[in-house]
């Protein structure tokens, strides 16, 4: 109950906060198996594309989440577990560990969808770090899942990683055309289409 | 008339004006064929049902008084601002660059405002923020594209605060025989400059030919500028009475800050034309963002403040 006052009250928040405003450029907010992939620059990163989703789908869609930084216990644990149900996955996973591709494939076995972030660090320059392999991994165990770009436009501008106020910036997340894996598709060539969707939803640079 | 009966009357005037628009729409949609859709006609209602919204927010503003007013002008240039800074590339060594404008500069300006000390208000962006936001961008330790950087930063406060600021500062100005009705020149600032957007559309929209400056902004046609400018020069003249002016005066000066208005909604459309977009945002249905609606006051009211403030105060 807390819980999903909390939730609502972030989300809130985040809007407020940001403006944020989805532009469904490349698919519709349907109910479909996805995992939504996107540029990370902010811890905020999963709270707005979570809040930029309709109600409905946001109860059944999980974000990803670093392990290493969230289980430190308190209330970060708290919010991460229990206010987002994030799938929490090591990454740099040992032998004996769970697997964490196979921990994503579960959720999306219970009919959840995903939030990603394939950079797996939040990147403190300008466009996008190589792809983390781990959404090969994924995609290849999961193949009948749609891969939805998500540009966050202007976040990681709101509060860079280190900043301690956020400045009220306007955000925009472009959503763009699902991928599936094509199935003579090699890990390089998955990785870079992924990526290179997710590029092409970005404004120009200048 | 009593200063509250006057604006009372004003704004009774201008929620007829837009009575009749909204009639006019009606009319145009209900000639369309039925089942039809006329992008322009769309796009017509949606800007008079906004004009409903902002004359109606506006005329609380002023019914609450200074106060009001104030604080309606503080918001519009915090809305401002949040839409320049958003389009334009910032590092992230700005970061506290921006928190500088947003959360001291900008309500520290209409504090200054509020409390009618203009030996301060006028100095503070141009001179303070001038030198202390470059100061704190370097601290940023980030010298790529600095000056750029800092150059847009200052740019947007100017506009979207400093120069928006500059309509409340109306208020400050003592000029004789004039006490207590301050508020009307606001309005006479507004009206004028506003029509003036407005007459340039609806001439624009059926008598431009020429187009103007295709580059910079394409609909913008001279027709819709000629006719425009001096319909709104010639309505800020028949306004002579709510202003310390004459009628001839106030032509005049309705036909400076036209122009000026003219002028800033052009530049402003140029930097937009740079970032490739067409708006400056959403908030206000038809007429893109708060940018897109204030551009125009943006560059008139401090032209308007400073030849009032020289000649009459």
């Amino acid at each position: 109950m807390i819980e999903k006052l909390f939730a609502l009250l972030l989300c809130n928040f985040a809007k407020l906060l940001t403006g944020v405003r989805p532009l469904w450029q490349g698919c519709a907010p349907e109910r479909r198996l996805r995992v939504y992939f996107a540029n990370h620059r902010s811890h905020g990163d999963f709270v707005v594309v979570w809040a930029a989703l309709p109600p409905a789908l946001r109860r059944h869609t999980r974000p990803v989440a670093g392990a290493d930084y969230w289980l430190k216990g308190g209330f970060k644990t708290w919010l991460i577990t229990r206010v987002f149900n994030a799938v929490l996955i090591d990454r740099r996973p040992q032998q004996h560990g769970p697997n964490p591709v196979e921990q994503m494939a579960d959720a999306l076995r219970t009919n959840d969808s995903l939030i990603l972030f394939p950079e797996g660090t939040r990147n403190l320059g300008e466009d996008l770090l190589p792809f983390k392999s781990g959404i090969y991994h994924l995609a290849k165990s999961m193949p009948q899942v749609e891969f939805v770009p998500v540009w966050i436009e202007n976040l990681g501008r709101v509060m860079p990683k280190g900043a301690m106020v956020p400045v009220p910036l306007l955000c925009t997340l472009t959503f763009g055309c699902p991928l599936t894996l094509q199935p003579d598709e090699t890990k390089s060539e998955f990785l870079d289409r992924t990526r290179g969707a997710l590029l092409e939803l970005a404004p120009p640079a200048n | 008339m009593s200063p509250d009966q006057t604006l009372f009357n004003v704004f009774a005037a201008v929620f007829a004006a837009l009575a009749v628009s909204s009639g006019i729409a009606v009319v145009l949609k209900w000639r369309l064929a039925p089942g039809a859709s006329s992008a322009v006609i769309d796009n017509l209602n949606a800007r008079i049902n906004a004009w409903w919204w902002m004359v109606g927010v506006l005329a609380v503003a002023f019914w609450i008084g200074e106060g009001g007013i104030i604080v309606l002008f503080g918001l519009i240039s915090f809305q401002a601002l949040r839409e320049y800074i958003s389009l334009t590339h910032t590092r992230r060594g700005d970061h506290r660059a921006l928190m500088w404008c947003f959360f001291f500069f900008l309500p520290v300006q209409y504090v200054l405002i509020a409390s009618h000390w203009y030996g301060l208000f006028s100095i503070l962006i141009p001179v303070y923020a001038f030198l202390l936001l470059p100061i704190s961008a370097t601290l940023g330790s980030d010298a790529e594209r600095f000056l750029e950087r800092a150059a847009k930063v200052q740019w947007g406060l100017m506009i979207c605060v400093y120069c928006i600021s500059h309509v409340p500062a109306l208020l400050t100005l003592e000029i004789p025989g004039f006490e207590g009705r301050n508020a009307q020149l606001i309005i006479f600032l507004v009206l004028t400059v506003q029509s003036s957007d407005v007459f340039q559309y609806v001439w624009g929209k059926l008598f431009g030919k020429r187009k103007l400056a295709p580059a910079i902004s394409p609909s913008k046609t001279l027709e819709g500028l000629v006719g425009g400018v001096l319909t709104s020069t010639a309505l800020g003249a028949a306004l002579f009475w709510m202003t310390p002016f004459n009628a001839w005066q106030a032509a005049l000066v309705a036909l400076t800050i036209n122009i000026v208005g003219f002028f800033g909604g052009f530049v402003l459309s140029a930097i937009k034309r740079d970032r490739g977009v067409k708006d400056w945002g959403t908030l206000i249905e038809g007429h893109g963002g708060m940018l897109d609606r204030v551009d125009s006051i943006s560059f008139s009211a401090p032209i308007f403040f400073h030849i009032v403030r020289y000649w009459w105060a």
